[in-house]
């Protein structure tokens, strides 16, 4: 009985050092505690979003409540890779089954881990996206995935698993944050969302070189039909979409590949780049950083004109006559508008 | 597969959880199947010369055990003599050639080519294992260890796994039997070893690879004087730390699996004097070319005719003259066995150099210490240790730089250019004010252990009846590793320096 105590004891304290250790994403970088606010409100979502910062930054779910009564959440992160949108999308589905789940497809230009950047970029992305899931087989999977074969050592996986082998040198860096947030995080999104209120208009067009290749990868190929795959035994509509951003460009040939793809599955895809002048997005107002992402307007507009194609086009329910669920996003809705007005008093 | 990887860990708790669950005469297969698949995860060609030396070895010791037991007495002896130089020669051979195709030349010489293999790295624990097999070739030709039938006891000699990473190197007299009978689950055995692989990890990784970063930056030529003086103070220190380390991981290892493999290291830096150094420092290789290198030459034919003719001349020389030679050619082959360079090569000749010298000046200290009797106070044998420590670091250090020259011109600076100013680099070595912290902590702890080690013996054993500080101690231990080791992203934890010889 001592030995089972003092065994706990030391296990309680390592999980203890853990939490203390591990980054925690609340001054600064909000975008790492993003994928772990999920678990909290997992459960009656009908629509469900994955991908990167062209998902959590350009649509706003408090708008697809507010013109649409779409319950909806993002589970987007920065540079989330396909493999990762699917491993994410996989767990999802272990806690709730959405009426629909929406993919951006720009990261099919990401083949493999080894082409989404340098060591320390890649690991630092691997980390906001991964180090916020729960234990899981999913989570297990999604490691596997997104580290190169040369990182493939039981030293890199374990840290996935237990951050504190990666995390055991902060002790240095402890900041009052690490303290403060030990046992819980503040709320950073609105579902998902993270809301950026500036305006930093696009002054010249960006230019990206061209590629020498538009092919798309043979695993990124296979993580799409997974994705499809997944989806249809699960009863869920998979729905594809290119978030509406000028850079960096979504090529043409990348354009033809996707449209074939979504007929021969049979999938809805929606570009939101061509339907620019529906959206109503103005390049010179909704954008906060020359038009790679959008603000808060733009994102609004956005939601609003994809809100309608969900409704009409997928069948979303409208469900803002529920009481319960109503006085939840009442709750939601304030503190967001609290947030913007705010934003706006600020610049004026 | 290093002592300290996830790997390693996760290969040592399911072959142990194996060793002890499987019923019957099967252990010794389940080791020695544990024992080849840690060679393999080195790659073949370390399986390869294992197994090669292993089966030659086997093979020698058997035909000398059947001449022996046919022919008897000095007929076998002469039977046997082709076998066993041939044994030894061919080994020998084997291991210089290894060596020496690690020099840049000879990768330079082989490179793209059939023999490009040679070139990347030693076979794992080849140096280790082929002076133990010859000492079990050697001592079954002298009569002194019965020839090993079994073939499994004799592979297990050879090819234990904790002994392939850095030694130590046993004697067959010492650890063949250890593999003859069954062993039971031994609470104390089991937690005694994994507490001896946790300070060896430790050492490893809290102290010798935080060290290795300040090391590295000391090579570079800018650093010399005050800074040289540095840079061996720090050497000794991780050099120690490493080694030691790695030895405690692999005396823990074997001592999980209930046997008992030779201690390496007996607190060698409280030595007073040079020959008591090398009793204490690698304890196990100094003992083997005792036996098998020194002994032999002094006693040879040749060394003793010398010893005749230099007694005619000089007589009280003449007669320490076959020790000298015998010394020097120990020497020798103590530096070619850590490395064919010059760096070696020159640093086992100052080895020889300050035994001889204390040797010749024996008479002179005498009648100084009869003059004045410092020797018996408190104070004079710190000194001797300060004194033992400062030399040696200065002769460790041959081994830093890729020539001699830069040894003695680095060693030069430290008497013409020596300034206190020179310590100022500690904050250019890529180790902040906090590492040097941990570090001196850290020695801190390695030395008052040892002190508690020397006065009053294991520690182990007096913590084996008080299971709570056990466990507080442990798990602290534990903790420090987890928290300050040098391991993870943005480190890079160096293999154990002793594997590389």
């Amino acid at each position: 009985m001592k030995k089972l105590a003092a065994g706990a004891l030391c296990l309680a304290l390592l999980w203890l050092l853990q939490a203390l250790l591990m980054p925690k994403y609340m001054t600064s970088t909000p975008e790492g505690a993003m994928i772990r606010e999920y678990y909290d409100s997992a459960g009656d979502h009908n629509v469900i979003f994955t991908g990167d910062c062209e998902v959590y930054e350009n649509f706003s779910p408090v708008t697809l409540w507010e013109e649409h009564g779409i319950n909806a959440w993002i589970r987007g992160s920065p540079q989330q890779t396909i493999w990762q949108s699917y491993y994410l999308m996989e767990e999802t589905l272990e806690y709730e089954t959405p009426d629909v789940m929406v993919y951006n497809v720009f990261a099919m230009c990401y083949d493999t881990p080894e082409s989404t950047g340098s060591q320390s970029r890649r690991e630092a992305y691997n980390r906001i996206t991964l180090d916020g899931m729960k234990w899981s087989f999913s989570k297990w999977k999604a490691v596997q995935a997104s580290l190169t074969e040369e990182e493939k050592q039981w030293e890199g996986i374990l840290t996935y698993l237990f951050p504190i082998l990666r995390f055991h040198d902060r002790w240095a860096q402890l900041t009052k944050e690490d303290v403060t947030y030990l046992f819980h995080r503040d709320t950073v999104t609105y579902n998902g969302y993270l809301m950026q209120t500036g305006v930093k208009p696009m002054t010249e067009a960006h230019v990206t070189a061209p590629r020498a290749d538009y092919t798309f990868g043979e695993n990124s190929w296979y993580y799409l039909e997974k994705m499809a795959a997944l989806c249809r035994d699960h009863g869920v509509q998979l729905v594809l979409i290119k978030s509406p951003t000028l850079y960096p460009a979504w090529w043409p040939e990348w354009e033809s590949q996707i449209e074939d793809f979504a007929r021969e599955q049979n999938l809805l895809y929606v570009n939101m780049l061509e339907y620019q002048q529906e959206l109503g997005i103005d390049w010179n107002q909704d954008t906060y950083d020359t038009g790679l992402h959008l603000n808060v307007y733009g994102a609004e507009k956005a939601s609003r004109w994809f809100g309608r194609i969900l409704a009409e086009e997928c069948g979303v329910p409208d469900r803002r006559g529920e009481k319960e669920l109503s006085a939840q996003w009442e709750q939601t809705i304030q503190q967001y508008q609290r947030q913007k007005a705010e934003a706006k008093e600020e610049t004026q | 597969m290093g002592f300290t990887t996830v790997k390693f860990a996760l290969f040592f708790l399911a072959l142990l959880i194996v060793y002890y669950r499987l019923p019957g005469k099967g252990q010794r297969a389940v080791l020695l199947a544990g024992s080849w698949c840690f060679a393999l995860a080195d790659g073949w060609r370390s399986l390869l010369m294992l197994l090669t030396t292993t089966v030659t070895a086997w093979a020698a010791g058997y035909v000398m055990g059947e001449n022996q037991s046919c022919l008897g007495g000095k007929k076998a002896r002469a039977a046997n003599r082709p076998w066993m130089a041939g044994w030894t020669i061919l080994n020998l051979t084997v291991l210089v050639l290894w060596k020496l195709c690690q020099s840049e030349t000879a990768s330079r010489a082989l490179a793209g080519g059939d023999m490009a293999f040679l070139t990347r790295g030693l076979p794992l624990g080849i140096s280790f294992y082929t002076l133990q097999a010859m000492s079990y070739v050697l001592d079954v030709y002298q009569g002194k260890v019965e020839p090993e039938k079994n073939f499994l006891k004799l592979a297990l000699f050879t090819g234990f796994f904790p002994q392939l990473v850095q030694g130590p190197i046993s004697r067959y007299g010492q650890l063949g039997n250890q593999f003859g009978e069954r062993r039971d689950y031994e609470k104390k055995q089991v937690s005694f070893g994994m507490q001896r692989m946790l300070w060896g990890s430790f050492k490893k990784l809290v102290i010798a690879d935080r060290m290795a970063v300040a090391v590295t930056a000391l090579k570079d030529p800018q650093y010399t004087g005050g800074a040289f003086f540095l840079l061996t103070l720090f050497y000794a220190v991780q050099i120690y730390a490493d080694f030691t380390g790695g030895i405690d991981m692999a005396l823990g290892a074997a001592q999980a699996f209930g046997v008992t493999l030779p201690e390496n290291f007996i607190h060698p830096f409280f030595s007073k004097n040079i020959a008591e150094y090398w009793r204490r420092w690698h304890a196990t290789l100094g003992g083997w070319m005792k036996e098998y290198v020194f002994y032999p030459v002094s006693v040879s034919a040749p060394v003793r005719r010398l010893s005749k003719a230099a007694r005619k001349k000089w007589p009280g020389f003449g007669k320490r003259l076959p020790v000298y030679g015998a010394t020097l050619v120990t020497w020798l082959a103590t530096g070619l066995w850590h490395g064919v360079t010059p760096n070696f090569v020159v640093w086992g000749m100052l080895n020889c150099l300050v035994i001889v010298i204390s040797q010749e000046l024996t008479p002179l200290y005498r009648k100084f210490h009869s003059r004045f009797r410092w020797k018996e106070k408190g104070w004079y044998g710190g000194f001797e240790m300060v004194r033992m420590f400062l030399l040696m670091n200065l002769i460790r250090a041959c081994d830093l730089f890729p020539n001699v020259g830069e040894y003695f011109r680095r060693l030069g600076s430290l008497f013409t250019g020596f300034s206190l100013s020179d310590f100022a680099c500690l904050d250019q070595l890529g180790l902040t004010a906090l590492d040097y912290g941990i570090l001196l902590a850290g020695v801190a702890v390695m030395a008052a252990v040892s002190l508690v080690q020397v006065k009053q013996g294991s520690i182990r054993e007096k913590l084996w009846r008080r299971p709570v500080l056990r466990l507080a101690l442990g798990f602290g231990l534990f903790l420090t590793v987890l928290l300050m080791g040098w391991y993870g992203v943005g480190y890079e934890a160096g293999d154990f320096i002793y594997n590389q010889f």
